[in-house]
Order: structure tokens, then sequence, then C-alpha cells
């Protein structure tokens, strides 16, 4: 970083989280509202740090049991058969679409303990006060925005069989305890990546340039 | 429009935006976030897509996604098919959350969107709950998951496949569209030409609050 970069908390103005619009905040005991919008103005979103940790501790914990327990029932004339997530990758695989089985591999199983980790390791990164690779981190962090809702695949692939596969007694399929801790995992991880705040990362370079002067 | 500083939501840089050219955007100078961009007539264009999905998303929940006939039985579903079967099966929570992202979301999106560019077209200064529902139709935005639900409907077709003849109905087709829709729609809207024309809750016509201040610590900073 060449020159001093002016940030916006530093010179007391917050950008509203809702409408965009940047105002001055002066801090006082009162809450200030934004001018055009009427929410509530704040330099980083609350508690961020402390907030994004609970919900990914919450979605680490759900990850297991969204893991070993079975999350649907098929019910055929032959007998009853529990299916976890990885039996129905390994179902898809066996079928013979390894696309598809690569695509609910990614989608169910990697993409929400990746986001788990790249969450993580910006909290870690951010609370050592790291000052490196700033750009690859904010990038990582939009990763994690967009692709979390690719994680919801799964539950639906259950509805819609669940759904379909209704032919009593000949064939019925039955949602079990697993789906509800994976869609625990998938809602959490989601609310995890909105309460981080990307200008997290950016602080800690603008605290080592002002001590350096 | 007076050249006002913007401040980067992802790093917190202050920097001068200048008006991009036309169907150009203006990236941060130090992390790459879109701050600003310039589409002509893109709410225009964005209130007829809008109307288009609404449309379409209306064929899309009313007809069949797919059906399955086995032993001379058939049974079928449409979107709200599925979490209706999360329901009745006791698991209303996750039946809850296929639902918001399956048909509320999606509805609450086009819809919103509807109201606050007509609104927004026909009143200027727009009235300030315009900015309230500009803030809900984000939020349904992000929870609309039309697309992957999609996905999802093709992962199930094909585990189904094997047990029993699969129908395809229409409703696969026109969420198909509607995807393409709310893509467009994405694409086009621009929620900051509305924000400058809402009225502002704290009373006031658009102005700039503080400009003269925040220009002065930008001159003072170069």
């Amino acid at each position: 970083m060449t020159a001093r970069e002016p940030m916006a908390m530093p010179s007391g103005l917050a950008l509203c989280r809702h409408c965009g619009l940047l105002s001055k905040l002066i801090l006082t005991n009162e809450t200030t509202y934004c001018p055009r919008c009427g929410h509530k103005l704040a330099f980083r979103r609350k508690n961020a740090i402390q907030r994004t940790w609970a919900l990914i501790i919450a979605a680490a914990i759900c990850y297991i049991p969204a893991n070993i327990l079975p999350v649907m029932t098929s019910i055929t004339l032959v007998g009853a058969e529990e299916d976890t997530i990885i039996d129905g990758v390994i179902l898809l695989y066996l079928t013979g679409s390894w696309h598809l089985a690569l695509i609910v591999l990614i989608a169910s199983v990697i993409i929400p303990m990746a986001k788990l980790f790249a969450l993580a390791y910006l909290l870690i990164t951010v609370q050592r006060r790291s000052i490196k690779s700033n750009r690859e981190r904010v990038q990582l962090y939009r990763l994690v925005e967009f692709i979390g809702r690719w994680s919801m695949l799964d539950v639906f692939v259950i509805s819609f069989v669940v759904a379909l596969v209704q032919i009593k007694p000949l064939m019925a399929a039955e949602p079990r305890a697993g789906v509800v801790f994976f869609a625990a995992v998938v809602v959490l991880t989601i609310f995890a990546a909105q309460s981080f705040d990307p200008r997290l990362i950016w602080d800690s370079a603008d605290s080592m340039e002002n001590r350096n002067e | 429009m007076p050249e006002n500083p913007v401040a980067c939501p992802d790093c917190d840089l202050l920097q001068h935006v200048p008006l991009p050219p036309p169907r150009g955007k203006a990236l941060c100078c130090r992390c790459g976030k879109v701050l600003a961009t310039n589409k002509p007539g893109a709410n225009e264009r964005t209130l007829s897509l809008a109307i288009g999905a609404a449309i379409v998303f209306v064929i899309a929940n009313a007809f069949p996604l797919m059906g399955l006939s086995a032993a001379g039985r058939e049974v079928d579903t449409t979107i709200i098919g599925g979490a209706w079967a999360m329901w009745q099966e006791g698991h209303q929570m996750t039946a809850a959350l296929v639902g918001l992202c399956a048909v509320v979301a999606p509805a609450g999106h086009i819809g919103i969107t509807i109201v606050v560019l007509i609104v927004a077209r026909r009143h200027r200064p727009a009235p300030f709950w315009v900015g309230e529902l500009l803030h809900w139709a984000e939020l349904a935005r992000e929870w609309a998951m039309t697309e992957v639900m999609m996905l999802g409907i093709l992962v199930a077709l094909l585990k189904i496949a094997d047990l029993a003849t699969v129908v395809i109905g229409v409703g696969i087709f026109a969420t198909g569209a509607l995807i393409a829709l709310i893509t467009a729609i994405a694409i086009n809207f621009d929620p900051e030409e509305i924000w400058t024309q809402v009225q502002w809750s704290s009373g006031g016509t658009p102005v700039f609050v503080n400009s003269s201040q925040t220009i002065d610590y930008q001159e003072a900073a170069k």
C-alpha cells in the first residue's frame, strides 16, 4: 500500500447497510438512524466476529448428525432401506451418472465444510490482525457468500423424491431426522456468512499504517 | 449531481466514483467490488421482465413439474408439493424452509420488485416506504433459490427414473424459463436509481447530508 488510504470509519462516515447512503455518524449513547431509510447506522456489522463464530460452531455441530444420520428411507416390496447423504451420492455413482454424483457430493458435503473452514480462516486472520493477501481474502468471502445457497440442493432432492415416490404399498420414500440437521447446517452457514463483515479484513491494515506514522 | 465520495461496502475505502459510461461499471480500486453502474433504461426493462416473470411464475406453480407412473398408478407433484410432502411426513421445519426458498421468496422478490418499479415510475419523489420494500425485495432475492431447486428436481428425476416411468410436466419448462427471467432481472435491476428518488425518512427531499464535510475530508486526504 503506497499512500495512506482514506477509509470511511476513521473519518466518521458510516455506510447504511440497507440503502448504501454514506452519512456522518457521531457516536453517542443514542442510536443514530440513517436519514434516508431510517435503519440503524453502524460503522461495522454488530458483534460480527462473535456472531459468526457462534453460528459456525453451531453449524459444525449440526454437520456431524447431518452426515451420520439417514436423510431418507426408501420402502419397496423387498424391504426398507435407509440412506445417508453419502449413500445417496454412491447410489447416483453406481447407477451410472457420475457427473450428478459429483455435483451432489460437492453441493452437499464439500461446500458446507469448505464454507466452515473458509469463514473460520477469515475470522482467525482478522483476529490476528493479519494484513496479508487482503484482496484474496475478500474474494474468498464473496465466493462463500455466492456459493452457500447451492448446499440446499439435497434438501430439494429429498423433498421432491418424497413427494413423488408415493405409490404405496409398492414403493414409498420418507424423510428422516438427518434432513433436519442438514437444513440447519445450510441455514446456519448462510447466516454466518451474512453476519461476517469483510471490512474487518482491511481495518487492521489501516491501524497498522496509523501506527507507523 | 455533486461528486460525493463513495465508501466501498466490502473494504470501507473512500473514493470518488465518476459516472461510468453507458453499460459500464466502476470497480473499487482496492478490492474490486462493483461500486457504480450505468445501465440506461435498466428499470424500464426490469419492469417488463418482472411482469413476464410473474406470469411464468404462476404457470410454473400451477402445473405439475413431473409425474411418476408405476403399476397403472400415477402420482405427480407441483413445486409446493415438495414442501407439502415434507410437512405431511412430520418435518415442518424443513417443509417451511423448502416452501420459503422455492415459492415464498421468489414470489416476494418478483412481486415486490414490480410494486417498487411501478410506484417509483408514477411518483417522484417516491414515498419512503418504497425504500422499505426495496430492502424486503433484496432479502427475498437472497432466499429465492429457484435455480438450486431446478437442479434438485433434475437429480430427483434421475434418482427415480430407475424405479418407474417418469413423465415430464409443463411446470418444469416454465421453471426453466423462470430461471432465465430471474437472472435477467438480477442483471438489469438498478436499485441505486430508485434510492436516489426515494423520499427521506428524516422528512427531507433527496439531498446529500454533510456533503461539504465529506468533500472537505477528501480534499484534505489528497
